[in-house]
């Protein structure tokens, strides 16, 4: 399915600093700039993925669209109304149709409620129907993400992880958002079951034309789901351009990397990965420039001193590079 | 990479008929049955299967490091060509980081916080060889540099919690390798690191087998790794071996169903897929081992089941030379 073209969600500059405190006054520091001017749009039916590795920034930046955390600067603007300042009103309405899927199906439901009461917490919080169709939804919701209705006195402990994330996928679900943040949806799942989340993903997508902004870390899940992929790397996004694109052609110096690091499928044609250690710096102490020259093969004397800016290649695609 | 039916050599490791079982709340239950495997000198096998399937089992069984819930009851397991189930906790302790030594999945769990890294090598140092403090501090500066630490005399003064992940875990391979072990079990190493650390640690230990010629057994979830460094490839589903064969048999031609259905549930694993596709899942969820269906644990999943699959289980069999696999199918190909 092609999504439509105009944007849902659109983020412009945002911005999550976590202050560090030291001395006996606990006065600021410094900083943890963990989200450091992220501006991205999603549309509707879309599917773009936040992509990176620990410590890059994708689930502050989910968490900070959800409003779980207070994001520090941006403007954020929802189906072109601008969420002023997430106070607790603004947010209310706009979470109805923004949802999201967290990645420990173990940690993320309440262990001693129903699985009926998990599913219907939703409704129940923004008032909608009545109890009798509010029981209905629930029961259309469990088969609509391939749970057994009869299941819905059961506890989260009584279900498999799988299971478990179809749980919280249907209570994701149950205000009928626009857009649900996926933040790292099967990581914690097996291989088998990987797939079965993967697919009901795709198919609710396909019925419901809901967006998703996935977040992953796993190369494999983000070229199966993703319409558009963005590379984050130190709380940057460092590339963003169409899916086919990306793995086609890696833009980024740091994107190639990536994707030069994800295992071969084809015993045939192994890697000969380094063995020499070269770390990813820590978002407290940020390099100077571009934040990537001290692991960039292409650096050059101008990445050390000025940072490159997200701008637009003529292929469709934006990379921050001085050299690309 | 070694040839199974060639290499005359005797294998370093070797597990015959192994039984491990649980005793928990729901009574004793088998979690690893008629486990066979051998490893050789300058081999890598590599164990694949999903959460519960006895991978990790089988692992610690090799270290008798089993949870204290858990006992082996039947089989044997000859390390060297010794019997290393009859040993008592001193051979026991004196065979463990020798003759076999092992990498844990987390390193930050697996190191302990409160020594530094170059004492931790040293006192394993110490353990098992006469030498001085400063023989064994000097050896670990050594094996610190034979992993690729950076700066290693300064590492070694360093606590876990000071170094990156990718640092800890390699800090943990040159424990394993301190006291130059002819076995290494390395239990999901990369697991917990992110995919450029993971390159390099892949890289770190193709490299190292190269010079070192340890034999090598690797468990993982991840056929990716499994495509990496995998000489041979053992396959486990609900405690058994569903398959087993070199690395290129088991990816070119794989028997069994189970294996065809891991293969096809990565994704990203064909061209190049357009969003809306569908990945080629395996229904339905592993059986719990302690309710095991009665013919072939898989049969309940597997697409081409018959009525002699849910009654009995199938033998472990050659279905082609060096291709071993649980299966009633037969191979029309061969």
């Amino acid at each position: 399915m092609q999504p439509d073209r105009t944007p849902l969600l659109s983020v412009d500059n945002l911005e999550v600093h976590f202050p560090i405190r030291g001395g006996v006054l606990q006065r600021q520091v410094g900083a943890v700039k963990a989200v450091d001017g992220v501006s991205f749009s999603l549309n509707r039916g879309e599917t773009l993925s936040l992509v990176g590795e620990s410590g890059c920034g994708k689930s502050t930046t989910g968490l900070a669209l959800m409003g779980l955390v207070k994001p520090t600067g941006g403007r954020v603007q929802f189906d072109g109304q601008e969420i002023r300042g997430f106070n607790p009103a603004a947010l209310k309405s706009y979470r109805r149709r923004m949802q999201i899927v967290f990645q420990d199906p173990f940690s993320s439901l309440n262990p001693r409620q129903r699985v009926k009461d998990i599913i219907r917490a939703p409704l129940d919080i923004h008032n909608i129907g009545t109890t009798a169709e509010r029981e209905a939804r629930v029961s259309e919701l469990m088969e609509r993400v391939g749970l057994r209705p009869d299941q819905a006195d059961n506890f989260a402990h009584q279900f498999s992880g799988g299971q478990r994330q179809r749980i919280g996928i249907a209570r994701a679900l149950a205000l009928k958002p626009d857009v649900i943040v996926c933040d790292e949806p099967v990581s914690a799942l097996d291989v088998s079951v990987q797939a079965q989340i993967l697919n009901l993903l795709s198919d609710l997508q396909r019925d419901l034309g809901v967006s998703y902004l996935a977040i992953s870390h796993d190369l494999g899940v983000v070229e199966f789901i993703s319409h558009r992929v963005a590379v984050m790397y130190l709380g940057k996004i460092v590339e963003i351009a169409p899916k086919a694109a990306i793995f086609a052609a890696p833009g980024h110096p740091y994107t190639e990397l990536l994707m030069r690091s994800a295992p071969s499928r084809d015993p045939r044609k192994r890697h000969s990965f380094s063995a020499s250690n070269d770390d990813i710096p820590s978002a407290t102490k940020k390099p100077s420039g571009c934040p990537f020259h001290t692991r960039c093969p292409l650096v050059t004397a101008v990445c050390k001193t000025t940072e490159p800016a997200l701008t637009a290649r003529d292929d469709g695609r934006l990379v921050a590079c001085h050299n690309r | 990479m070694s040839d199974m039916t060639t290499d005359t050599s005797l294998p370093v490791l070797q597990v015959s008929d192994l039984d491990i079982e649980i005793r928990g709340d729901n009574g004793a239950f088998a979690v690893v049955s008629d486990m066979n495997l051998s490893v050789r000198a300058g081999e890598t096998l590599c164990i694949v299967g999903e959460s519960g399937c006895g991978k990790s089992m089988t692992a610690l069984s090799l270290l008798r490091l089993l949870p204290d819930a858990a006992a082996i009851t039947r089989g044997k397991v000859l390390i060297d060509g010794e019997d290393f189930l009859a040993m008592n906790q001193r051979q026991v302790e004196d065979f463990r980081g020798e003759k076999i030594a092992m990498i844990f999945q987390e390193p930050l769990t697996a190191l302990n916080p409160v020594l530094r890294i170059g004492e931790q090598i040293a006192e394993a140092v110490r353990q098992h060889r006469k030498c001085s403090r400063r023989e064994a501090d000097t050896r670990a500066v050594d094996v610190l540099r034979l992993v690729q630490m950076p700066d290693p005399e300064r590492r070694a003064g360093q606590f876990p919690h000071e170094l990156s992940g990718g640092m800890r875990q390699r800090a943990m391979i040159a424990l394993a390798l301190a006291c130059d072990p002819k076995i290494i079990i390395a239990d999901e190493p990369t697991t917990a690191l992110d995919v450029t650390i993971q390159a390099q640690i892949l890289g770190l230990i193709s490299d190292l087998q190269k010079r070192l010629g340890t034999a090598q057994i690797l468990i993982t979830h991840d056929l990716g790794v499994v495509s990496e460094v995998a000489d041979r490839v053992i396959v486990m589903y609900a405690g058994r071996k569903v398959e087993e064969a070199s690395i290129y048999d088991l990816f070119d031609r794989p028997f069994h169903p189970y294996t065809i259905g891991l293969m096809g549930a990565v994704p990203g694993a064909g061209a190049s897929s357009e969003a809306g596709d569908r990945l080629a899942d395996i229904p339905g969820t592993v059986p719990p081992l302690w309710a095991l269906p009665k013919g072939c644990a898989f049969a309940p999943r597997c697409p081409g089941a018959s009525a002699r699959c849910l009654e009995e289980r199938p033998p472990f069999e050659e279905k082609r030379p060096g291709h071993w696999a649980a299966c009633w199918e037969h191979d029309d190909a061969a």
